[in-house]
């Protein structure tokens, strides 16, 4: 069995993330970038997969700036067997849609019996690219689960709502995305740093993946697109309104709350 | 300062030593060493797994090969020493490494490295080095302690002390006397191993700083050691041995100095930054900048300094002098360096909740221990004057 994993370069979560006030697009530059954690947690479940089932070939998938590879490296050091990393300049601002077409281009080229994916990334959290992969691949798609089984011909996990618990299965081949609640990856160690030095990292542009039309600077206008218009820096917080209680302090809480169009 | 001895391995593997530190190290656990007084076992196999110790033992005994590069183990030091709570940890990570696993890597027999090192890599067995007697420091051919032949082995008698990692350790590399009088040839090295007969290591002792890291008594009454314990397998030799991996040692100490050095830049940074006087950030007082500025400088010209013996060093070109000279003015650098950053921290810097502080109680013995600096100062005047 071959799972793809798809793992996202991120600014460090819990560092100082800021937007690029004039391209809109997150400051790598100014901090540590990081494999996304719900990657990793996914990359986990793929391993721990692979640990019990010899013969399963475990690959990682990025769609990334070039300059991310000690990111792909990673994860080959903490087992990935394989990498495929996109990088091409036409991808700079790349919306989800267009991501979810490369992604799903180098999925073809790479063959899959089982995509793996974190529900959401802690940059943009939009959480909807597995399941647009899946419509392109034309599979079954199973988000958001907070365990799941893999098995030789399909999948089946728990899929944790605010109403309820849900219970999913699909055959393979299909794309399953994972929540938090899926444990801890792994840490790397000496010999695997060593052992993925070795290991195959294939770098592919959109030319590669006969996609070479489809970038942003390559004219498209065919396909609607998210693109960034503006952006601003949030204004800075201001004092809020202090009511002391003198007794009315319910009643002008309410009025103030009023005035804003809050109740 | 930009440091340019990493490559980008060294990199990725202080990623690993960072998550290492995250997931193991921490003020609760810290104060755990402390209290007990030695590092738990499960934290040593911990770090062997992701091949934080091991480093020095070959590959094909499972380690990772880096016995003449000393750029990895100085990564683990550099983090385990940032964080403020692992300096345990890195004088455990030590003594194996850079002072017990080099004597069976370099000098043991085919069988003794089969035996030991694979699980030296693992740290099932931890090692240590046992030179220094109640009587005999520096003065190393002073050592009473004797390896009497008798059929099938040695009948070791005598004591050791201040032995770091001697209470937990499993494998003790001795230095004992095998011959009459005290030419170099009397002494041979020999491994004294956890459980046998006679063999008493349990007595700690308690120390101003490094609490957390076991410092041993050792005694032997009478114990039999087997002609296979013996290191190399060949009486007369331990001097030389000694000589051969002392460098190591030294450089070890050094690196560690600088390490400590910069950390302690690190926290005075922090703590001047948000602690204020007068109505301004103490970092802002000319003073503070100052003494800041005179810290980041040294911490340089350390890290120059230990960067270079680290270079030499896996070429195998760092000589007893250029170690011994690194020794003694990096942790003479350290000691002024956290006695400043004391200061600035005021009287936080004297409650051992602070890093600072522990890092000073730590730091006074570096001056004291792998070679006092007077000694290091006496194998530096010797190849600077040519004269004994």
């Amino acid at each position: 069995m071959r799972i793809v994993v798809l793992v996202k370069e991120v600014p460090d979560t819990y560092g100082e993330r800021t937007l690029h006030l004039e391209t809109g697009l997150a400051e790598r530059a100014t901090s540590d970038n990081v494999v996304d954690e719900i990657g990793e947690r996914a990359l986990e479940v793929a391993l721990t997969y692979a640990d019990a089932h010899p013969g399963t070939e475990v690959h990682v998938l990025t769609v990334a700036p070039a300059g991310a590879t000690t990111s792909v490296r990673k994860c080959l050091a903490l087992g990935a067997a394989a990498a495929t990393h996109v990088a091409d300049e036409g991808l700079v601002g790349a919306d989800l849609g267009l991501t979810a077409q490369v992604l799903a281009a180098a999925l073809g080229r790479i063959g899959y019996d089982l995509v793996l994916a974190g529900n959401q990334s802690t940059d943009s959290m939009a959480g909807v690219l597995p399941a647009m992969l899946a419509e392109h691949l034309g599979v079954p798609n199973a988000t958001n689960l907070a365990d799941v089984t893999i098995e030789e011909s399909g999948i089946s996990g728990t899929r944790v709502t605010d109403d309820g618990t849900v219970q999913v299965s699909a055959p393979l081949p299909a794309v399953v995305s994972v929540t938090e609640s899926l444990p801890d990856a792994r840490m790397a160690n000496f010999k695997g740093i060593m052992a993925a030095k070795k290991k195959p990292l294939e770098v592919l542009t959109l030319v590669d993946l006969g996609l070479g039309d489809l970038g942003l600077d390559g004219g498209d206008l065919t396909t609607a697109r998210s693109i960034m218009l503006a952006v601003e820096a949030r204004p800075p917080r201001t004092a809020g309104v202090t009511i002391t209680d003198d007794g009315d302090a319910g009643v002008r809480l309410a009025a103030f709350l009023a005035e804003n169009h809050l109740l | 300062m930009q440091r340019d001895i990493y490559d980008e391995d060294h990199e990725a593997f202080r990623e690993v030593v960072r998550e290492f530190v995250k997931r193991y190290v921490s003020p609760e656990k810290a104060a755990q060493w402390d209290r007990d007084g030695e590092v738990d076992r499960p934290t040593m196999l911990a770090a062997a797994e992701h091949g934080l110790i091991g480093l020095s033992v070959p590959e094909e005994f499972g380690g990772a090969g880096m016995l003449m590069d000393y750029r990895f183990r100085s990564v683990v030091n550099e983090e385990l020493i940032r964080c403020g709570h692992g300096s345990a940890l890195a004088g455990a990570f030590g003594i194996h490494d850079d002072l017990a696993v080099p004597y069976l890597a370099h000098f043991g027999t085919d069988a003794q490295q089969q035996k030991w090192l694979p699980k030296m890599a693992t740290a099932e067995v931890l090692g240590a080095l046992a030179m220094t007697e109640p009587g005999a420091g520096s003065d190393l051919r002073g050592v009473t302690t004797t390896a009497k032949k008798v059929d099938g082995g040695y009948v070791v008698n005598g004591a050791k002390t201040f032995i770091s990692s001697g209470k937990t350790a499993d494998l003790v590399v001795t230095f004992v006397k095998t011959g009459e009088g005290n030419r170099p040839d009397a002494f041979s090295l020999i491994l004294i191993e956890d459980g046998m007969a006679g063999f008493d290591h349990s007595k700690t002792l308690h120390k101003m700083g490094f609490p957390g890291h076991d410092t041993a008594e050792l005694t032997f009454t009478d114990v039999f050691v087997p002609d296979e314990n013996l290191i190399g397998g060949v009486e007369g030799l331990g001097f030389i041995q000694l000589m051969k991996n002392l460098p190591l040692e030294r450089l070890s100490i050094g690196a560690v100095a600088a390490a400590v050095g910069e950390a302690a830049l690190e926290w005075t940074l922090e703590y001047t930054t948000s602690r204020q006087a007068f109505g301004h950030p103490v970092v802002d007082f000319q003073n503070t900048r100052f003494r800041l500025a005179e810290m980041a400088t040294t911490v340089d010209a350390m890290w120059a300094f230990t960067d270079r013996a680290m270079n030499l060093y896996r070429h195998g070109k760092l000589s007893a002098d250029e170690a011994a000279k690194v020794k003694f003015w990096c942790t003479e650098r350290e000691w002024e360096i956290l006695d400043q950053g004391v200061q600035l921290h005021g009287g936080y810097g004297y409650i051992t909740e602070y890093p600072i502080a522990r890092a000073f109680l730590d730091a006074r013995v570096h001056r004291i221990y792998g070679g006092t600096n007077e000694v290091m100062r006496e194998i530096v005047a010797r190849s600077v004057t040519g004269r004994k």
